[in-house]
């Protein structure tokens, strides 16, 4: 899933201090997974500024949305019948969320209530972690199932590096190396032959860096 | 020859060889260059020159090299993956073989974190091993990672790191592996103090037949000060300090210390001598460079040997070799 986090009220506030009349509108989907940006979450953002507006002297009129999706058009479409009447938006969709609506209605001011994290998985109640860069060229099977784009802080094709200590990464112990990880499980699928062999230099074309990617399938136009 | 320097001259004839290391002002400061170059001359057949170590900023390093070739010094040309892409690497190699750089060592570099930039963004376009295999493609195939021919292609010593402290240990030797196979000719270590594991490094690679494809230069730091010591046991990440050297400084007078560590480096380099698979010693003695000439005298290594310089050779186009670029 994309997994986000609350940007600090204060921001959000600072974002909203020249309207008086707001949605806040939140997704069912991954955001409400990890708890950033689901129905839940917009009662207790909405309700926070409502309060600190209030104890400000300067009420603000707030209008609580969750749509299915904030990124696919028939959602977002239900908004469009009021979203006329209000100021501006406060999306605590991720990223994709947010811009969709923006797009959508080209009038009304989109405010980011959260900040989008990295696509993830859950560790623990609590506690997420990110699993794929999304470089549009996945190389999984040679690597025992884990990302070295992702998973090492270099992004190395031929690791560990020389900061591998105890199974962690030189930039921080609470993260693990992802090198020593591939080579573990090489090591338990008994596909070692896999580390030894040289691996091209990485196409960044279907990355970022080949601008911004689009995914058209014919068979479903 | 493949790159017609004094480093690949003095490998080639067998002796045994010995680089410094240099490392580049935080300014536009020569002199600093000049001073830290002084005391090396005559004493090393190269001296590396660190490319923005530890992720600071620093005056480059193909700059600082030019510099010290004005001096009498042949640089080894340091680069690091962190901060520039395949275009910029490549332009960089071209420039530095214009101004007959004759050494280069291919490094993936600290983390950002590190440093005194860290928002910065770390590129890794390419890690260590490809940018050694990139090199070498332009080199012997006289290719551009895109394809296209090079002009006159660039002659170099390409060199690279490894580091046998490193964890897993038991695979470091694969990954020494890999940088041969990607075409390094020569490998410089991570400074060793565990001498046991060293060795059961370079028999690993001597087993493996590594050491007859590659020249191993030994990583080799004096300790100046008990502080350093326990500084580098504890917090530089993959260097392996054992608790007996730390004893051995602490159990001389304060002001005895830093020849004690001179010592203890001596008696190292005197085993790397007789270590089959070694080839020389990497000297990296850090902000301590008036020190090299008394330490690679004590350590019987003067005078440097005076190779003389062969004619190079035509190259001959090589086919190509994994790795290639991908999808071009």
């Amino acid at each position: 899933m994309i997994v986000g986090n609350a940007k600090p009220i204060e921001e959000v506030l600072s974002m909203i201090e020249p309207f008086d009349k707001l949605i806040v509108a939140g997704c069912n989907g991954c955001v409400t997974v990890c708890r950033a940006g689901g129905e839940k979450e917009v009662q207790i953002l909405a309700s926070a500024l409502r309060l600190a507006r209030e104890a400000q002297g300067r009420p603000v009129e707030i209008r609580e949305v969750t749509l299915e999706r904030q990124c696919d058009p028939e959602y977002v479409e239900l908004m469009r019948p009021y979203v006329g009447d209000y100021q501006a938006v406060v999306s605590i969709a991720c990223g994709a969320g947010v811009q969709f609506l923006a797009e959508h209605f080209s009038k009304t001011p989109l405010l980011p209530g959260i900040n989008t994290g990295f696509i993830g998985v859950t560790e623990k109640q609590g506690e997420w972690s990110e699993r794929c860069q999304a470089c549009g060229d996945c190389v999984l099977h040679l690597t025992g199932g884990i990302c070295p784009v992702t998973r090492c802080s270099k992004s190395l094709f031929h690791g560990p590096c020389g900061g591998s200590v105890e199974g962690h990464c030189e930039i921080d112990k609470e993260v693990p190396c992802g090198w020593q990880l591939i080579i573990d499980r090489l090591k338990a699928l008994g596909r070692l032959d896999l580390y030894e062999k040289l691996r091209p230099m990485k196409s960044w074309k279907t990355s970022r860096d080949g601008g911004p990617r689009r995914i058209v399938r014919e068979d479903l136009i | 020859m493949k790159s017609g320097g004094n480093l690949e001259a003095v490998l080639k004839a067998g002796h045994f060889a010995i680089t410094g290391e240099l490392g580049p002002p935080r300014g536009t400061n020569v002199e600093v260059v000049m001073k830290k170059a002084q005391p090396l001359k005559g004493m090393v057949d190269a001296v590396n020159i660190t490319d923005n170590q530890t992720a600071v900023v620093r005056m480059s390093s193909w700059a600082t090299s030019l510099l010290v070739m004005k001096e009498g010094l042949e640089p080894n040309y340091q680069m690091v993956c962190r901060d520039r892409n395949r275009l910029a690497m490549q332009a960089d190699i071209l420039g530095a073989c214009a101004h007959k750089i004759p050494n280069m060592l291919c490094l993936s570099g600290d983390h950002q974190k590190f440093g005194d930039h860290p928002k910065s963004r770390g590129v890794f376009d390419i890690d260590s091993i490809q940018l050694i295999a990139m090199v070498k493609k332009m080199r012997d195939e006289g290719k551009f990672l895109g394809g296209e021919d090079i002009d006159v292609p660039p002659k170099i010593f390409i060199g690279a790191a490894a580091n046998p402290f490193g964890e897993p240990l038991e695979w470091r030797v694969h990954r020494l592996a890999k940088k041969v196979a990607a075409g390094a000719d020569f490998i410089q270590t991570q400074c060793i103090y565990n001498m046991k594991i060293f060795k059961q490094w370079i028999d690993q690679a001597n087993d493996m037949g590594l050491t007859e494809k590659v020249y191993v230069l030994a990583g080799v730091t004096p300790f100046k000060s008990l502080g350093m010591a326990r500084y580098m046991q504890k917090n530089v990440p993959g260097m392996d300090v054992p608790n007996h050297m730390i004893k051995r400084l602490k159990g001389v007078l304060k002001k005895q210390v830093a020849s004690e560590g001179i010592k203890i480096a001596c008696e190292q380099i005197e085993e790397f001598k007789e270590m089959q698979g070694v080839a020389g010693i990497h000297l990296m003695a850090i902000e301590w460079e008036h020190k090299v000439p008394q330490i690679v005298e004590q350590a019987k290594m003067l005078p440097r040997p005076q190779v003389p310089q062969e004619p190079q050779e035509p190259q001959e186009p090589q086919e190509p070799q994994e790795p290639q670029e991908a999808g071009e």
